[in-house]
């Protein structure tokens, strides 16, 4: 070997490990898109374990709304605190959601601006698998993100009559719309040039956009233009929609926006991620 | 067996367009099955570009390539069954460990959930990171991380790697290190294609050498053709006294040609092809009384090749941070 020339020790006694590791391994049959996709999944939470903080920068946020709102405004909005706990609630739950889904994005950028996106697109898998397995992995941490506000809220004292079973369901509901909501943030990803810049713009349209809902306020108490475009808003109409659920009045026409906005979103930015992806 | 089909990778007309930037201007390749192939250039040269496209990451504008007898665009799924990418190019996931890189490889390559893991554990203490298999990527040192990028490109051994500057930035150690496990995969029957920025390494790993600059192919050859268009490298020699400079250089000019006085006082340099005679030069010298600190006798830097073959230093061009752009704002 002519590296003899220099005393620098190399492999050394690792040499026949080397050998025999480089020589080992027959390629076996492709890996299906189903088991591509859901290793990207594991991945998506290997991150929370290894950086937990990830996910409490995204709850901790709602969680101060939660005891600010309720203990600053409550009485004076809803007239007790208990009560306005019971309206902001099913907000909070929306809010912590889709504020976790900007980080899909943010996700998605740091991949592609670490490299590491060319060793899965230089892969033989199916080719949506890194987008489509991510996602799945987030809508965990979106799920433990609802589920921490849920928790606080019962801590805190809220009750309601849709019961554990309202509950759970607008939670469902919240995670499919984030499902697909969070192909808006990954086309983001794909287009802005960094990590933080995705978080920006991430969080100037969903922090606005949650604010102007029905989360904490009544929306006939606002001037009428302000009402309008509340009552318009697709987040208003979640809010709705998991309120009714938590309530025990599921509106099923509340529901029914939700889900299709949820698919016309998922129809819409998923391709385009996908075509972004495979072109970057 | 055709010749056509001992050729690993045959490239025709490669053209890639950023802008303005002609990053790859027409590149033709013929990279035998089983040898190692070095793609030398400078930064900026348009090595990655050309390589990012032969492993389908991005698609030519213009010309076309066969991997492993397969089209690069039309059979883009069969060359990435059959190659890996390692380098400045395809990295590992910093926020996993190293164990959880490698099984993650395994599983989208195919491996079922204990192989993958089995598989993670041989290559983790055959390239000495058993140790750090727990650690995430970011605590790596970069010796550790470019040789679990290694062991990521083989979790399934491939009959094609594409090798992006594998060393850049390493100690000697872990250079060596990684020259080594380059040299056992080419015995054990893979074909590599090497971009470096160094003459040295393509010297001491590559069967081929092409030379490219502006996206162009400028000279092609085996390292010993390359290195003697070039003129194989200077003698520098640095005296112990100045005053004797003007002697070095008359017994120089003498024995090898023309030398050349370096910027400093005690320091002279003169081309030489041949070892043997730089040496009896260096002895020459000292029989006639010449004192000398120190001497080398080098293989053309890359700069020398450049200089030799283009006229021009290789310097850094904007075109590689040109591309970048370009690649992380898709149009």
């Amino acid at each position: 070997m002519n590296t003899a020339a220099s005393n620098v020790p190399t492999l050394g006694a690792d040499a026949e490990a080397v050998r025999k590791a480089i020589s080992s391994t027959a390629r076996p049959p492709k890996a299906s898109p189903l088991s591509a996709a859901l290793s990207f999944g594991w991945r998506g939470m290997l991150k929370v374990k290894h950086v937990p903080e990830q996910l409490l920068d995204v709850t901790i946020t709602p969680v101060m709304f939660v005891l600010m709102f309720t203990y600053l405004f409550g009485g004076a909005i809803a007239g007790s605190t208990a009560e306005y706990l019971r309206y902001i609630l099913p907000g909070i739950l929306v809010m912590s959601v889709l504020f976790t889904t900007v980080y899909s994005g943010v996700a998605l950028n740091t991949d592609l601006t670490k490299g590491v996106i060319d060793r899965f697109r230089s892969l033989p898998i199916w080719r949506p698998a890194p987008l489509v397995g991510s996602l799945i992995g987030d809508s965990v941490r979106y799920l433990l993100a609802g589920t921490v506000i849920i928790v606080l809220g019962v801590a805190l004292g809220y009750r309601s009559d849709g019961g554990v079973g309202g509950v759970l369901a607008a939670l469902a509901l919240v995670v499919v719309f984030a499902f697909g909501l969070s192909w808006v943030f990954t086309t983001i990803g794909m287009v802005m040039r960094s990590p933080n810049a995705v978080m920006n713009a991430g969080f100037m349209g969903i922090f606005p956009l949650t604010f102007l809902s029905n989360a904490f306020v009544d929306p006939e108490t606002l001037p009428a233009g302000l009402e309008a475009f509340v009552n318009a808003n697709p987040i208003s109409i979640l809010i709705n929609a998991a309120r009714g659920l938590m309530e025990g009045t599921p509106a099923a026409g509340d529901i029914g926006i939700v889900l299709a906005t949820a698919l016309a979103l998922t129809l819409v930015f998923a391709p385009l991620t996908v075509r972004l992806y495979q072109r970057a | 067996m055709t010749s056509e089909s001992q050729l690993a990778i045959e490239a025709t007309g490669l053209v890639k367009v950023f802008g303005k930037t002609r990053a790859v201007d027409g590149v033709d390749l013929a990279v035998r099955s089983g040898s190692v192939y070095g793609v030398l250039g400078p930064n900026g040269a348009g090595k990655t570009t050309a390589i990012r496209m032969l492993a389908t990451l991005l698609r030519p504008d213009a010309g076309s390539a066969r991997v492993l007898g397969h089209d690069i665009v039309k059979e883009a799924d069969a060359v990435r069954s059959a190659v890996t990418l390692t380098g400045q190019l395809a990295s590992v996931d910093e926020d996993l460990t190293g164990r959880e890189n490698l099984i993650l490889v395994g599983r989208l390559l195919g491996l079922k959930r204990a192989q993958a893991k089995s598989r993670a554990t041989e290559l983790l203490e055959a390239f000495g990171l058993a140790e750090a298999a727990t650690k995430l990527v970011k605590n790596y040192s970069g010796g550790m991380r470019r040789r679990l990028d290694i062991a990521a490109s083989i979790v399934v051994t491939p009959q094609l790697m594409f090798l992006d500057e594998p060393t850049t930035g390493l100690d000697p150690r872990s250079r060596n290190q990684v020259w080594d496990i380059i040299r056992m995969l080419v015995a054990g029957g893979t074909t590599i294609l090497l971009c470096t920025q160094y003459l040295e390494e393509a010297d001491q790993l590559a069967d081929g050498i092409a030379v490219i600059d502006h996206g162009k192919v400028i000279a092609e050859g085996t390292p010993g053709q390359l290195k003697a268009s070039v003129g194989a490298g200077a003698l520098h020699v640095r005296l112990l006294d100045p005053a004797q400079r003007p002697e070095a250089e008359r017994l120089l000019t003498r024995d090898l040609g023309s030398a050349f006085l370096e910027a400093d006082p005690a320091a002279l340099s003169v081309q030489c092809a041949d070892a043997d005679r730089g040496a009896e030069a260096v002895a020459e010298l000292t029989r006639s009384g010449v004192k000398i600190a120190d001497f080398s006798l080098g293989q053309p830097s890359l700069d020398e090749v450049f200089l030799a073959l283009t006229g021009h230093p290789a310097e850094e061009d904007p075109a590689d941070q040109a591309d970048t752009i370009e690649e992380e704002q898709p149009a």
